[in-house]
């Protein structure tokens, strides 16, 4: 039997997956744009998950708001990528310090 | 009557702020004439005051017209004492002040500061009749201050010339370390008294003399300090140090011939009549309590008598024909503080009368040799002026007869009173003061006479432009001279009811048990009796000026003159010979006993010194080093520390904040778990 805390699980799983991606990924911007995507499909999943497990119906809703807003973002954030990478010529995170103090 | 006395000092004020302030809008003429008329107003209004109370017997006036604050039950008021004493100060301050602006109309008549110059000379009479009228100590400091920076702002009237500048704070920082003195024996008598008003000082100290004998211990503060030492002496040691800043008394006399640096109406004025004499009149208002101290009496004694004599000495060398007459001013205020030291409290004022009359009169005499000789002071560019300044000589003639001594006029009555006075006083000191001031009355009459004799009489040494243009100074400046010879002349016959009279008699506070009568100049007989012993002695005028032919003063003030009359009349090698075998103290002299040099080597450079320690030690080291310094330093290296946590990259930025989440968490489940 499938019970909460599986699911509850696998979406800490995937969090945990995302922030490591973020932490380690040295090289390429656009890994952390999915990174920040998984992260939120993370917490979709706990929504999901409590929202079956509590027979609330707003969490579903919330997951589909937080689709749209994370569909925008991702284009939004993609757009900014085009003009830096226009502007820099690199997407290198690494070569991305321009606010050290 | 209280308008009357309000409306005293305040006229000149009110000619003050217009001339001052709307100088330039209402022009030369309109200056001038709000000023001098309101100096005349006061004067005429000191006159009708004159005759309310010292002619037809009225009543003395005491009281507060306005209370400007109460601080711990003390009151600071404003308020007049209006008694003979006050009453002959104004009388002889407005009048002076009125020829002087009579004068000055015709003195400073190219001058580019006229109005300012009025302006000025309104108000320094607005604050001599404060001083003079007070009847509290804050409104005597009141006007002590407001006389000193008058003098100051006149002093360096012409600013574009250096020298003023230098003399003006020259005068200014002397008379600061006098004030300092003066403030300080005022706080004494104000913890002793807890009061500013005179006659509630002269009944407190005036009952515990008389009630417990012994010292009034010093009990307050750091002053415990001083164990054995009378309060009482050491506050009236401290008011006469404000008095020697002031009236010039050796040490703090140093000021008075720089001076000269300011325009000749202000040295007769100021200089010389009246403000200078604001000590003497300090000393003799506060005659009740002097009285009470021996010791302070015994200083002013020997601070009178060594001025009275050196200061004369050194007129003796001097060329500038206004350092001469400065000179006899600071020799004759030592006259008159020998006078109080010896409790003759009336000669000295007496002797400040007949001296701000003629003494006012010299400089104007002199102001007016000034103007024809274009500016030129010094008397070896001088010479035989008498044919061409009749009115102005006989004049000049007149003011150093009576500066002299000569019998009949005004100076005999006085200085000879004082000498004799000296005479007869007891104190330790009094044999020296006796011996400075008969040697003095010799001096004086020989530097008098040689500056006299080589300004009007002689060879004309002047250049031809200057003798082209030789003539007597017009109206405005020889009316005044005429109107204060007659004083000069005259004012000596006022010694009985003045000096030996029953004048400044009049009742401050009436007698009680364990208490003497306080009137407005006290003499104590059974200690001091100069004055009481002079006043039996005493047998009409006749008898007076015969009595002086008897004493050596009018014989040595007639050998000075002659002695005058040989060496710069006769024979010129009397005074090469004197210059050759007397060298050194010819150097002394001129050197002013190096006073000034001390003053400006050790004194003034010492402070230099001080304050350049100071500065690179508190300044430099601790405020700028380590305080603002240091502040910036620490901000600096911190920031350069903490800046270097921002790298720039994301995940660092990340890292860091999924860190502190976690971190924050961690707690609040901690928490809450436990």
């Amino acid at each position: 039997m499938i019970g909460l805390s599986h699911y509850l699980v696998v979406a800490a799983i995937l969090f945990a997956i995302s922030i490591a991606g973020m932490f380690l990924n040295r090289k390429n911007m656009l890994v952390l744009l999915m990174c920040i995507e998984l992260m939120l499909l993370a917490v979709n999943l706990n929504f999901i998950a409590f929202s079956h497990y509590m027979d609330d119906m707003a969490g579903q809703i919330f997951v589909f708001f937080i689709l749209t807003v994370a569909a925008a973002e991702a284009a939004i954030g993609l757009a900014i990528l085009v003009v830096l990478f226009r502007s820099r010529r690199t997407i290198n995170v690494q070569e991305l310090n321009g606010l050290k103090g | 009557m209280e308008t009357v006395y309000l409306a005293i000092p305040l006229a000149p004020l009110f000619g003050a702020i217009i001339a001052g302030l709307f100088g330039k809008q209402i022009g030369r003429n309109l200056s001038h004439w709000v000023t001098t008329g309101s100096v005349a107003l006061a004067f005429l209004l000191s006159l009708f005051v004159f005759k309310h109370i010292t002619l037809d017997g009225g009543a003395v006036y005491n009281g507060a017209v306005y209370t400007w604050a109460v601080v711990d039950n003390v009151k600071m008021e404003i308020g007049f004492l209006i008694d003979n004493l006050t009453i002959l100060m104004m009388l002889v301050v407005t009048f002076v002040s009125l020829m002087v602006h009579i004068y000055t109309i015709g003195y400073m008549h190219d001058d580019p500061g006229y109005q300012r110059f009025f302006s000025y000379i309104s108000l320094f009479t607005f604050a001599m009749l404060m001083l003079v009228m007070s009847n509290n100590f804050l409104q005597l400091f009141f006007g002590w201050e407001a006389v000193g920076l008058v003098s100051y702002l006149l002093i360096g009237f012409w600013y574009e010339k250096d020298t003023a500048v230098y003399a003006n704070m020259k005068a200014f920082i002397v008379n600061r370390i006098g004030d300092l003195g003066f403030l300080l024996g005022i706080a004494i008598i104000l913890i002793y008294t807890s009061s500013l008003d005179y006659t509630v000082a002269f009944e407190k100290f005036e009952v515990h003399k008389m009630n417990l004998p012994g010292i009034f211990p010093l009990t307050v503060g750091p002053l415990t300090a001083l164990d054995g030492v009378d309060a009482l002496d050491l506050a009236l040691v401290l008011l006469f140090i404000g008095a020697m800043g002031k009236s010039a008394q050796v040490p703090l006399h140093v000021w008075l011939p720089d001076s000269m640096e300011g325009p000749t109406p202000i040295s007769a004025l100021i200089h010389a009549a009246t403000m200078v004499t604001a000590g003497i009149f300090m000393v003799a208002r506060m005659s009740p309590l002097y009285e009470l101290s021996d010791i302070a009496l015994n200083v002013i004694l020997t601070v009178g008598a060594t001025t009275a004599f050196f200061m004369g000495l050194v007129g003796i060398v001097q060329n500038d024909i206004k350092r001469v007459i400065a000179y006899s001013t600071l020799s004759q205020l030592g006259y008159m503080t020998v006078a109080l030291g010896a409790s003759a409290y009336s000669a000295a004022v007496f002797h400040l009368m007949t001296h701000a009359f003629f003494k006012a009169l010299l400089f104007l005499a002199a102001g007016s040799v000034i103007i024809a000789m274009h500016h030129e002071q010094d008397m070896r560019k001088m010479g035989g002026l008498r044919r061409y300044m009749p009115i102005t000589y006989w004049t000049a003639l007149i003011g150093s007869l009576a500066l002299i001594g000569f019998p009949g006029f005004s100076g005999f009555f006085s200085k000879d009173l004082i000498i004799e006075a000296v005479h007869k006083s007891e104190l330790v000191m009094a044999d020296y003061a006796y011996v400075m001031v008969v040697l003095g009355v010799f001096v004086t009459a020989f530097y008098t006479f040689r500056m006299f004799f080589m300004v009007f009489h002689g060879d004309e040494r002047m250049d031809d432009h200057t003798l082209a243009h030789l003539r007597e100074s017009p109206k405005v400046v020889t009316t005044p001279l005429i109107l204060l010879a007659i004083p000069s002349v005259l004012a000596g016959f006022l010694i009985d009811p003045v000096a030996l009279g029953d004048f400044f008699n009049q009742v401050l506070l009436p007698v009680k048990e364990g208490f003497r009568e306080v009137t407005t100049i006290m003499v104590d007989g059974s200690k001091h009796a100069a004055i009481p012993e002079l006043r039996e002695s005493y047998h009409g005028i006749p008898g007076f000026i015969l009595h002086g032919f008897l004493s050596p003063a009018v014989w040595l003030a007639a050998a000075g003159a002659a002695l005058a009359w040989y060496t710069y009349m006769k024979n010129d090698e009397v005074a090469d010979w004197f210059y050759d075998h007397f060298g050194w103290l010819h150097k002394v002299l001129s050197e002013k006993y190096y006073l000034d040099a001390f003053n400006q080597k050790v004194l003034a450079n010492g402070a230099l010194y001080l304050g350049n320690s100071l500065w690179a030690l508190g300044d430099k080291l601790l405020i700028d080093g380590l305080f603002v310094g240091g502040t910036v330093k620490v901000v600096k290296r911190g920031a350069a520390l903490i800046s270097r946590l921002q790298t720039g990259y994301l995940y660092h930025y990340a890292f860091s904040m999924v860190l502190g989440v976690t971190l924050m968490v961690a707690w609040i489940l901690f928490v809450y778990s436990s």
